[in-house]
Parts: C-alpha cells; structure tokens; sequence
C-alpha cells in the first residue's frame, strides 16, 4: 500500500505480514470467483469446439478418452471447423454482423458526438438532468426497449399509420424484419453506451487549447477537426467499442427486429444450440467470434487503461 | 443561413431526447389502450392491468426474477467492490492486469458467448464433482454475480478514485488497523457507489434474457424469458402494461435514491466544512 500509516513506520510495521496476508485474501476472492466461473468457462469452450457431436447428455463426445483403460486416447476434431469452409452461410453471417455492428457505431458516433459535445455546453444543474436521462433508458429493460420498437415499425404499426395518414405512402413501407429495424434497434440501444464515455472525455478536455487555436485564427470546424476531435480519441474508441463489440454479438435485436431476412452470428450460435442442439458447432462458432473480436478487445482494453490513468492524474 | 448556436445546441439535444424518449412514451401510452390491437387506439382502459395480475405464469416468474436480483446483486457489490479495492488501492502486483482484464471483458462481451460458455462450464463441473446439481436458480445466480461484479466494480473504483484520501491516511496514523481504517472510513464515504452499483446489478439481473436462457434449467423461467416467448408471437397489450409497470417501477427507485444520496451529502456538508 502507498499510504502506510506513520505508526506503523515507526513501530518498525510489526502486523506488516497479517497486512499483506489480509491482502492477498481480499485479492484472491474476486480472483478467484473470475478465474472459475469467467476465465475457466473459454476453456471448456475451446475444449468442446474441438470434439464430435453426438446425441445423448452431454451431446458431444470427450476429448480425452481410456480407450480399454490403458491407453489415453485424444481426439481431435477439426470437422467442427470444416463447416465453416464447406456452408457460406457461416461465413456470411460473420461478414455481415461485423458489417452491421460497423454501421450502428457509425451512426452512433454521429448521433452520439453532436448529443455529448452539447450536454458539456449546458449550464450545471441543467447538465447534470440531462447526463441522468442519457442514463436513464438504460436501466429499463433492454427488451422491453426492443420491444416497442416492434409496435412502431411493424406493417400495422405507428410509424406506417402515421406516414399513411399523412399522405406520404398508399401502402404500408415493410419496416420491420429488415436490416434497417436491426440498424435502428441497435443505435437505440446502445446510444447511451457511446455518449457516456464521449462526455466523461470531452468534460475534462482543457478549453485553453481550443481557445488558443481560436486567437491563432483557427475557425470554428477547423477547432473541431484539428483540437477537439482529436484530444477526444479515447472516448470515441472506448464510446465505439462498447457498442460495436456486443452489437455484433448481438441475439435479441436481430431476432426480433430483424426475423428471418437478417443473418447474424449471434443468431446462429443461438440456433445450432437451442435448435439444432449442437453444441460443438456452436462452441466452434463462438471460438472464431472471439477471435474476430480479440483486437476490437484489446483496443477497448488499452484505451480503457489509459483514460483510467487520466482520470487518476 | 448559420443558426445561432444555443438555438443548433437545443435542436441536437431535442432530437436526441426525442428519440431516447419516444418510443418509451408510446409504448406506455399504449398500455392504457383498450384494444387487443395494441396500434390502434379505441379507448382508455386499465384492464390489461388487471389481466396482468392474473397472469400465474409471469407472476411466477417474476418472483424467481426478483429473488435471482437481489442475491446476485448483494453477491455482485461484495465481490465488485473487493475487486475495486484491489484494483486501486493495492498498488502493482501479479495478475494485476489478469483482474483488470476479466473485470472488463463482462462488459463489452457478447452475451451468447458468455452464456454458452458459463453453461458448459456448469456442464462439466456437475459431471466431475457434481456440483451444480442441474440447472436453475443458483446456476442462474452464479452467472449473474460475475458479469454484475464487473459493473459495480467500475462504479465503485470511480468513487475510490476520486475520494479524498486525507481522511484515511490520517487514521492509519491515528493507529487504526487496514481492516478498521475500510469499514470506519472508506466504507462510508463510498457507500453511495454501493447503492448504485448494487441497484445496476439488480436490474441487469432482472433484465437478463440470453445468459439466463442458457443456463436455466426446466421449472426455472424468468422473466425476461417468459416475455421474450410471448413477444416472439407478436405485440400483446398485457406486455405493455408490465413494461410501464417497470419504467415507473425503476423511475420512483432512480428518483429516491437519487434524493436520498443528496440529502445525505447535505447534510454532512456542514459538518465537514
């Protein structure tokens, strides 16, 4: 510890070693809670990746094997893998999750950016209310946030009603179970994750710079482009990746938004396991979606780490 | 042709608002319709209110919801804020970065993943020492602590972050051990982060629909599942009455506990001052 008790230093620290005991268990018990029940979990995922399916429960066969008790026998199994090569589909689905999550924080950015740079601009009491309402609708249900999207876009719903009685359309535009609920499902959603570490970012940002480069003639786009956006690079890396990472993971927006005209791949991990009941395939489908999002991660983790060491400052 | 800049300021955060918003405003709205048809609008009616309490099935399963939040939430605080200690207080050490890393993961990882692996995972360990025995509440429970812990973990090292560490120093000087020095001083000063990262974790308990599907078990539905099954076959009226029964639910909850936190600094700003 950095703040070791004048006391203790002139005592000569004799509870030194039940202090440092006292420590690693505080240490160990989230530790370990992590390491067996998140940490541990990937493993038997890579593990049951790699076996054969079969019927029966557990539906797949064990890795290791005493094949007539004498003989330790590994099998392994690349088939799972294979799929992947043999049916498109699988391919498909992962370009166009990526390609959809890559849209949402796009459009998240832009809604996101103009919404976080004003709420810095409103006077505090003020500021505070609206920080709290961006909050919010994320502790309402994030189903129930999906759901009544289902009552606005449906062919009967609110929006074609509205645009019907308006004038604009004769006949009802087929909104939901299209690319564009799923798009529009997945900004609603997850907007919120991208303001909060957009402000927390442009909030401490140091004003001196932007008005310096104002006296040095700087106009007000250029200020935005060459000072603001850049010192903001964090938030909008931290902002982007907590929305582009579970978006595209995402199961309950394109399930329910998207139906049967929308291919993601967290769709499909979720039908070959509650489907198909194969779950090796969908062990080998999550493996190689961890693996696409393992430098989207680490980006989040490294941004994560420094504005943590800003703030710290 | 340049509107004035308060005016482009209103106007961006109207429309944002207005889109947070909207929806939400509608589908409560609408849980007063009287129709079966939940777009079209034929009168003013709580009766799908009523229907909603004679609903045994989501009554059901919103009490085993409601028992899940709250031990995985008091779960989640007690080992979130072990986890921000740690991560704050206790200087660099082995596996340092391990911690940090798994306190992140859970909240960016997509949930289909989380869930498949935590399910195998109960899978395997129920064949080699027969713990957990099948698949239900605690196994439910379990999964909920560890991606709950992680927000409350955040939450809670924020607070230690920015709290004034005069106070604590000059106890430790005073003579007052580690363990007295957390409960009597830092405990107090961080509790608000306690009550909001404990209220966060409930919530996404309660919220929770795929990793609980995945590691349910038969006899054990929650309530996000019995929504989802029902809302999978279209828009019922019944839904949006329980989904204004929660917006209100977590609006009173947010606002008391909000007012609660401010009365109480209020009233200490005296003393420290």
């Amino acid at each position: 510890m950095k703040t070791n008790g004048l006391v203790a230093r002139i005592q000569g620290k004799p509870d030194r070693w039940k202090e440092r005991w006292g420590q690693r268990l505080v240490a160990a018990v989230p530790m370990g809670w992590l390491l067996v029940f998140f940490l541990a979990p990937f493993l038997f995922v890579l593990k049951i990746a790699f076996s054969e399916s079969r019927l029966g429960i557990p539906p797949y066969q064990p890795l290791l094997e005493w094949v007539d008790g004498a003989v330790l026998q590994l099998q392994f199994n690349l088939a799972n893998f294979g799929f992947f090569l043999e049916d498109p589909l699988y391919a498909a689905a992962y370009l166009s999750s990526l390609k959809m999550a890559a849209v949402s924080t796009l459009i998240c950015l832009m809604i996101g950016y103009p919404m976080a740079y004003s709420i810095t601009k409103v006077r505090q009491p003020w500021r505070n209310v609206l920080l709290m309402l961006v909050i919010l609708p994320f502790w309402t249900s994030f189903l129930i946030r999906v759901y009544a999207w289902i009552g606005i876009l449906k062919n009967e719903g609110l929006l074609n009603n509205f645009l019907m009685w308006v004038g604009v359309i004769d006949q009802p535009l087929p909104l939901l179970h299209s690319p564009f609920a799923v798009y529009v499902g997945i900004v609603y959603s997850y907007l919120p994750f991208m303001i909060l570490p957009l402000y927390a970012t442009l909030e401490r940002m140091d004003l001196t710079l932007r008005e310096a480069a104002q006296d040095l003639g700087c106009r007000p786009w250029e200020v935005m482009l060459k000072i603001t956006l850049p010192l903001s690079l964090p938030g909008i890396i931290a902002g982007s990746m907590l929305v582009f990472i579970p978006a595209a993971g995402e199961f309950v927006i394109p399930d329910l938004l998207g139906g049967s005209n929308v291919l993601m791949i967290g769709k499909v991990l979720w039908n070959e396991f509650f489907l198909n009941r194969d779950w090796p395939l969908a062990s080998a489908v999550a493996v190689v979606m961890l693996v696409l999002l393992l430098v989207p991660f680490m980006l989040f983790q490294h941004y994560q780490a420094r504005q943590d060491e800003a703030e710290a400052r | 042709m340049k509107l004035p800049r308060s005016l482009r300021l209103f106007t961006v955060l109207a429309f944002g608002y207005a889109f947070l918003y909207g929806p939400i405003f509608l589908l409560v709205i609408y849980s007063f319709n009287e129709s079966k048809l939940v777009t079209v609008w034929s009168g003013f009616s709580v009766k799908w209110y009523g229907e909603l309490l004679h609903n045994e099935k989501l009554l059901e399963a919103a009490w085993l919801s409601l028992k899940i939040a709250f031990v995985s939430a008091t779960l989640a605080t007690i080992f979130g804020t072990m986890a921000a200690l740690v991560l704050d207080r206790f200087g660099r050490f082995r596996g340092r970065t391990l911690l940090s890393g798994m306190i992140a993961a859970p909240l960016v990882m997509p949930e289909v993943i989380t869930g498949l692996a935590m399910l195998l995972l109960f899978v395997a360990l129920e064949t080699m020492i027969g713990w957990p025995a099948g698949r239900g509440q605690t196994t439910i429970t379990i999964a909920h602590v560890t991606f709950s812990m992680a927000f409350v973990a955040i939450v809670v090292q924020s607070r230690l972050r920015h709290m004034d560490r005069s106070l604590e120093e000059a106890a430790q000087d005073l003579g007052a051990r580690p363990l007295k020095v957390f409960f009597v001083i830092t405990l107090p000063i961080i509790a608000p982060s306690l009550v909001a990262g404990w209220l966060l974790g409930f919530t996404l308990s309660l919220d929770d629909l795929v990793i609980a599907s995945f590691v349910s078990g038969p006899g054990s539905t929650t309530l996000p599942m019995v929504v989802f099954s029902s809302v999978r076959l279209g828009v019922s009226p019944q839904i949006n009455a329980l989904a204004t029964v929660i917006i209100v639910t977590v609006a009173v909850c947010i606002t008391l506990a909000g007012k609660l936190m401010t009365l109480k600094d209020d009233g200490r700003k005296p003393k420290r001052s």
